[in-house]
């Protein structure tokens, strides 16, 4: 099975410098790296003939070119949005010499030893890795096609490959003015040696890559016709949804299904441990019979299980826990000057993907079908051979688009639940979730409290740091094997043991406090980073206060020999005016500076606060050093959505429990912003030559200590705590006070 | 001294009269009144009753005894319910036939007896959040024929919640002193001169509909002001308003047919929809009259004595187009609100969601209006099921204030001033 | 049985009237252009046109839609401002994920056809009943203004 792990090997591999370099890289990388081991590695880029039979091209996994001319490209990872198949089919394209719009793509199916993300060491989107992983792997797999069917070209007319060029897929030789086309040459291409180690383009000869590409998938998105999960449609499929029990860690008692089962249209009620599904000929028949059921929950240990109780025992853990260490430079305890402390609290949070979760399935005796969006293929056939025991090779995942991910689809707890209830019926069935089981059966960003001081020399510069962050483990449950030989999960310290800033004396650390009673947690955009870079880039805003400095001076003074951080941070200060333009009362702008997932970004986040506290976001701007950009209207469009998503979850979202359950039903009470409340944001991309950094995530981590960092300046008040609470921020809080309780309370009673 | 025994007799007398009247009050607590009353014209079941509903169950529809005994998602008639009182939390109970926790033991006399008098099966009063003040007027058939009807139905296992109510609105005897005073245990007599429907109709909104129980305004000791009957009050934070036949504080601009929509579909166009405790009233109990007894509503509230208490309900204000740069208010109504109820306040998707001339958006103190925000509002009819969601967890008083105000303005023309306080002390506990 | 006219076409479905639109779109007719996200309208993805005015089809019980000229995104480009809108889209480079798209681009329809040079305030009203999770709001703003203008308001990274 794919998810055993040979601790002795990975005790060996720690050794290893490049993965030492990985750690630093990212917790979900890791997490990815121990899953599938080094040995899938290799298989990324090998030459693979997919049907050596069909008459077509396929050198490998990732190019295909049919005698009829057309051009296939096989994405590794997969489209939530993030302009991933835009992204890869360019690094193809670009070394192929094809162009975008000569192109189709499409998705590979599950297979580790094709498709595994050579860096994640399994079949698997995420933790922004896409762009950085795929740079060379891609790109050779382009270059290795081309050059195989310059080789074809150049035998047919007996000439040296080396005096053919390519443009746009055809094949020229210049001296005697032949050309061919790649849909000519597929066939005799098919019979060439692949060559050992292809020659990659000169930047400098880039067509493609930098440019700012058309995405390759938005026709479809735009006049409907491209499907997404949740459109699929199979011959005799049903439809069902599904209610598991609302208290994390209950399972189904009782079910009378007699009303529902009377609703016209309602086919089945299906029961699993947890969970009651109805299937119908269409989702309204199944959505009003699972309304119909009388559901009795064995509610379980968890019933009392509430959000103050996590934050309780947060405190207490953060108090009393073992801490693991992270980082210990220097000696903390020796440090003498003034001393600044701060505690952070960080709630749980939904991904609340636009497409609410689903798939379809069809279990037949010899056999599986799955046709759902995941990030994470190969575990959905893991799982389907788990419920159904059936075999992998028995078992078809079609991936799907995915309306949006974020982390969410990383999980296939979901798929599995869906195999569970297909399994019970003989025919196809889409199984949808309502809006509010997905918001509440989630995998939750986990809640985090953190403590950190800081020791200010004479001239409020730090010379100690202490973070200690307490929380739970996504690592530990969605791969064990990844945790640090100490207990640590990197993802937990991620942006936090690594500062921009020079600090001599350092100690970054852990204490594990894990969710009680089965509450799910999971990845969500920006992980790691999200949580540590609001903390850090907080409490750097406050230590500037504490020394009466100017943010971005103190930043200035503190940054040391970091010359991408400083480039993104005077860009900032240039673009946005700071310090140049008076800010009006009750006007604020925040900075936040930090270097997630490889790359280098810096924000400033302008924002006026009502004198009620209502927040209004007025302007933005981004400055993002992340190495070479493939695409810069893709860079650009995830910085700009990555900081509505951030800015989002600080204004307004949070996940809260009573008795054991989410409190949140739908978006009406997990709010997010909405269109009148996001300013323009204006993103400017540094010219580089580095290696590419990842950014679908970077723009999330950067907006929440923007935002708040702007809203101390507005009002003098310092959010420590998210999601932000507006009546902190009312102007005259007295007043407010004495008005509610002058204001005439309405007499409530049905008594006589 | 002769002012000293003057006083020491005025207290004796006062004492004794005190003991007197506390001995009557315990000694007829489980009294019922005359129960050898029989079945007057207007009351039982009205002649155009489908033949496949059985008389109890309409009856039991009439006198919308699910509402209170369902919980939410809970099996129907098990109870718990809770009622916030400013005093405390009580729980309604199980009414089915549950032999253990519900009320399978109890005999026919039992079961009157507790309607009648408001006791329950071991004597003990019961709290007048249970309507026996009206239903003390019920039939003694009519009661018998509910009772069969709960009877008939499944059983559920449902232990009672303990109430959790202050000093001394725990001490359940005190109310044998208030039945005392303000309970008759008199039963429906038709009114000589009224047409039939009239007296129907009188029995279904006093006896079985209990209207008054929520619509008549109440004095110091919680007892319904009789002269003010169906004048319009303020209950668990909703405004159940004034129903008399005033044209200008009631309904009596009302035509019949809109009262008979809003009875049957819980909409009247440009007048109001039923939402909050209202909106359950409708659906589970007026959509399921028959259209001889809505009619006979209608004849009874045309009758009853106008009152001018409540807020005058003024000719249907115009839209007022806002003059100003988008505020708050009119921010999150184009963002949270404008899908259902469209800018223009018409709605699209339903007539449901028009807002126009609302009786609730013309209230300047907006109290439905802000209650239906703060916790959305749900009902079922005609097998549909109309709901608006709450926005009380995510939205701040601030810009809840906002939002009804820019309501109130647009769409009802009202020069509204509700601050974040006034939100912020509606919201419920 | 009641009869929809969907796109230009009457189509007849036997389906329970308080059954919504939008599951009768795509669960009985397959036109899955139109999307679910919330099924409160809240979100707005499931926007379609009912006699040319966008609408939540998530709520509209289909009982309420027939006799109305119904439009969805398959239908769109039948006319000259449905075209213009979506070559916007493509031309602003709008969609992430694209799930909510659909839905933008109906009620930009909408909008475009009632004011045809809509000012800032008047897209702030009429697109904010639709959420996009992947931000693409700025974006969104853009293609409006391109679509009512004819004139290119391009990203500022595509040249
Ligand atoms: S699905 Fe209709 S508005 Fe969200
Ligand atoms: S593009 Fe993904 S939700 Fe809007």
């Amino acid at each position: 099975m794919m998810l055993r792990v040979d601790l002795a090997k990975d005790d060996i591999e720690l050794q290893n410098p490049a993965r030492r370099e990985l750690i630093k890289r990212g917790g979900l990388v890791v997490a990815f790296m121990w899953l599938g081991g080094a040995s899938r590695v290799s298989g990324f880029a090998q030459g693979t003939r997919l049907d050596a039979d069909h008459p077509q091209f396929a050198p490998n996994a990732f190019v295909r070119v049919g005698s009829d001319g057309s051009i296939q490209l096989v994405m590794p990872c997969i489209e939530m949005g993030q302009g991933a198949y835009t992204g890869q089919a360019t690094l193809l394209a670009e070394e192929l010499d094809v162009g975008l719009d000569q192109i189709t793509v499409e998705h590979a199916p599950p297979n580790r030893a094709l498709y595994s993300n050579p860096l994640l060491g399994d079949q698997a989107t995420g933790g922004s890795t896409t762009i950085r992983f795929c740079w060379t792997s891609l790109r050779d797999a382009g270059a290795a096609a081309r050059a195989m069917l310059v080789m074809a070209a150049a035998q047919r007319w007996k000439v040296d490959p080396a005096q053919c060029t390519v443009a746009r897929g055809v094949v020229t030789h210049a001296a005697t003015g032949r050309t061919l086309r790649y849909g000519e040459l597929a066939e005799a291409a098919a019979r060439v040696a692949p060559p050992a180690k292809p020659t990659l383009k000169d930047p400098k000869d880039f067509q493609l890559i930098g440019k700012p590409m058309r995405r390759v998938d938005t026709p479809g998105k735009v006049d409907g016709t491209l499907p997404f999960g949740i459109d699929i449609r199979v011959p005799g499929m049903k439809v069902a949804t599904v209610r598991a029990c609302p208290t994390f860690g209950g399972t189904l008692g009782a079910v009378d299904d007699s009303r529902a089962r009377a609703i016209p249209g309602v086919l089945k009620v299906v029961k699993l441990d947890n969970a009651v599904a109805v299937v119908g000929e269409h989702f309204w028949a199944a959505k009003k019979g699972l309304e119909a059921l009388d559901i009795r929950w064995n509610v379980g240990a968890g019933g009392n299980y509430s959000t103050e109780q996590l934050f309780k025992d947060l405190a207490d853990a953060s108090e009393h826990g073992t801490p693991i260490e992270a980082k210990n430079v220097g000696d903390v305890g020796k440090a003498t000057g003034k001393v600044v402390s701060a505690t952070y609290q960080l709630p749980l949070l939904a991904h609340a993907t636009m497409e609410p979760i689903n798939a379809t399935v069809h279990v037949r005796p010899d056999g599986c079908d799955i046709w759902v969006g995941t990030q994470v293929p190969a575990r959905c056939v893991d799982v389907a051979m788990r419920v159904t025991g059936l075999p992998a090779e028995r078992i078809q995942v079609h991936n799907q688009y995915m309306g949006g991910g974020f982390g969410r689809r990383l999980f296939e707890d979901s798929v599995g639940q869906a195999v569970g209830i297909a399994r019970q019926v003989e025919y196809p069935v889409k199984i949808i979730w309502t809006r509010e089981e997905d918001i509440a059966q989630d995998r939750y960003r986990p809640a985090y409290l953190d403590r950190i001081s800081a020791t200010l020399d004479d001239q409020g510069k730090p010379v100690a740091w202490t973070d200690r962050t307490t929380g739970a483990s996504v690592m530990a449950t969605f791969a064990p094997p990844a945790m640090g030989k100490n207990g640590l999960d990197p993802d937990l310290v991620e942006c936090a043991a690594e500062l921009p800033y020079e600090i001599p004396n350092m100690r970054v650390e852990w204490v594990r406090h894990d969710m009680p009673n089965g509450v799910p947690i999971g990845w969500w955009r920006g992980v790691g980073p999200t949580h540590n870079v609001f903390v850090v880039e907080s409490f750097i805003d406050e230590l500037a206060h504490a020394a009466g400095k100017d943010p971005v001076e103190y930043r200035r003074a503190i940054l040391g020999d970091n010359p991408r951080a400083k480039a993104v941070l005077e860009l900032a200060v240039e673009k946005s005016g700071w310090g140049r333009e008076a800010v009006p009362a009750r006007h604020g702008r925040g900075i936040a500076l930090a270097a997630p997932f490889g790359s280098y970004l810096c924000v400033v986040t302008d924002v006026e606060v009502s004198p009620q506290g209502e927040v209004m976001l007025r302007r933005a701007v981004a400055v993002v050093d992340c190495g070479t950009v493939v695409n810069p209207n893709t860079v650009e469009a995830q910085i700009q959505g990555g900081l509505v998503f951030g800015w989002s979850a600080a204004m307004y979202s949070g996940i809260t429990l009573k008795n054991g359950a989410v409190e949140q039903r739908n978006f009406n009470d997990y709010r997010v912003m909405r269109l009148n409340q996001t300013p323009p944001i204006d993103v400017h991309l540094m010219p580089s030559k580095e290696t590419p950094g990842g950014i679908g995530e970077t723009g999330t981590v950067m907006a929440m200590p923007s935002l708040t960092n702007a809203i101390f300046a507005a009002t003098g008040v310092r959010l420590r705590t998210l999601p932000i609470d507006r009546s902190m921020l009312v102007q005259d809080k007295e007043a407010l006070k004495s008005a509610v309780a002058a204001s005439s309370t309405l007499p409530t009673g049905r008594l006589a | 001294m002769k002012i000293g025994r003057m006083i020491a007799t005025l207290v004796g007398v006062i004492v004794l009269a005190g003991i007197v009247f506390a001995i009557y009050a315990f000694a007829t607590v489980t009294h019922g009144g005359n129960e050898q009353a029989g079945q007057p014209v207007g009351t039982g079941v009205p002649a155009d009753l489908p033949a496949q509903v059985a008389h109890g169950e309409y009856l039991a529809r009439a006198a919308d005894c699910e509402a209170c005994h369902t919980a939410p998602e809970g099996q129907p008639f098990a109870g718990g319910v809770a009622f916030k009182l400013p005093f405390g939390t009580i729980y309604s109970s199980n009414i089915t036939a549950d032999k253990d926790t519900g009320i399978g033991n109890w005999s026919d006399e039992d079961f009157v007896r507790a309607l009648h008098a408001g006791v329950d099966k071991d004597g003990h009063p019961l709290y007048p959040a249970f309507p026996y003040t009206s239903y003390t007027a019920l039939s003694r058939d009519d009661i018998l024929a509910i009772k069969a009807y709960l009877f008939s139905l499944p059983v559920a296992h449902a232990p009672a919640k303990p109430n959790d109510l202050s000093f001394p609105f725990n001490q359940r005897w005190a109310l044998s002193l208030w039945n005392a005073l303000f309970l008759k245990k008199e039963r429906f007599q038709p009114e000589q001169g009224k047409s039939p429907a009239w007296n129907r109709g009188a029995y279904l909104a006093t006896a079985l509909g209990h209207c008054g129980e929520c619509h008549t305004p109440r004095n110091v000791a919680f007892a319904m002001k009789t002269g003010e009957a169906l004048a319009g009050t303020e209950l668990q934070g909703w405004m159940a308003y004034n129903i008399t036949s005033d044209k200008d504080h009631g309904i009596g601009a009302w035509s019949d047919q809109e009262l008979i929509d809003y009875f049957s579909k819980g909409h009247a166009a440009g007048r109001g929809t039923a939402s909050g405790p209202m909106g359950e009233v409708v659906g589970y109990s007026l959509q399921h009259l028959t259209p001889s007894d809505l009619s006979a509503l209608v004849t009874y509230l045309r009758d009853v004595k106008p009152q001018q208490s409540g807020t005058p309900v003024q000719a249907t204000a115009g839209v007022t187009a806002s003059a100003q740069a988008p505020g708050l208010g009119e921010q999150l109504f184009a963002g949270a609100c404008a899908g259902c109820h469209t800018e223009s306040g018409q709605g699209r998707q339903t007539d449901y969601a028009t807002l126009t001339g609302l009786r609730s958006v013309r209230d300047p103190h907006a109290t439905n209006l802000t209650q239906i925000i703060i916790s959305g509002s749900a009902l079922n009819v005609g097998g549909q099921r109309v709901f608006m969601p709450s926005f009380g967890h995510a939205y701040s008083d601030t810009e809840i204030a906002a939002l009804s105000n820019y309501v109130m303005n647009r769409f009802g023309g009202q020069p509204a001033k509700l601050s974040a306080a006034d939100i912020a002390s509606r919201r419920q506990p | 049985m009641i009869v929809l006219s969907i796109n230009g076409q009457d189509t007849q479905v036997d389906v329970p009237d308080d059954m919504p639109l939008l599951w009768v779109l795509r669960d009985v007719l397959g036109l899955n252009g139109t999307k679910f996200g919330c099924g409160i309208a809240q979100c707005g993805a499931c926007t379609v046109h009912l006699d040319g005015q966008a609408v939540r089809s998530c709520v509209l019980p289909v009982s309420g839609a027939a006799g109305k000229k119904i439009t969805t995104i398959e239908g769109l480009n039948a006319t000259d401002l449905g075209k213009r809108v979506q070559q916007a889209w493509l031309g602003i480079e709008v969609a992430q994920c694209g799930y909510c798209q659909t839905g933008q681009i109906m009620s930009a329809a909408a909008l475009l056809a009632e004011k045809p040079t809509p000012t800032d305030e008047d897209i702030d009203a009429a697109m904010s009943g639709n959420l996009c999770r992947c931000g693409t709001y700025v974006r969104i703003r853009a293609a409006i203004k391109q679509a009512a203008t004819g004139q290119a308001t391009l990203p500022q990274t595509i040249a």
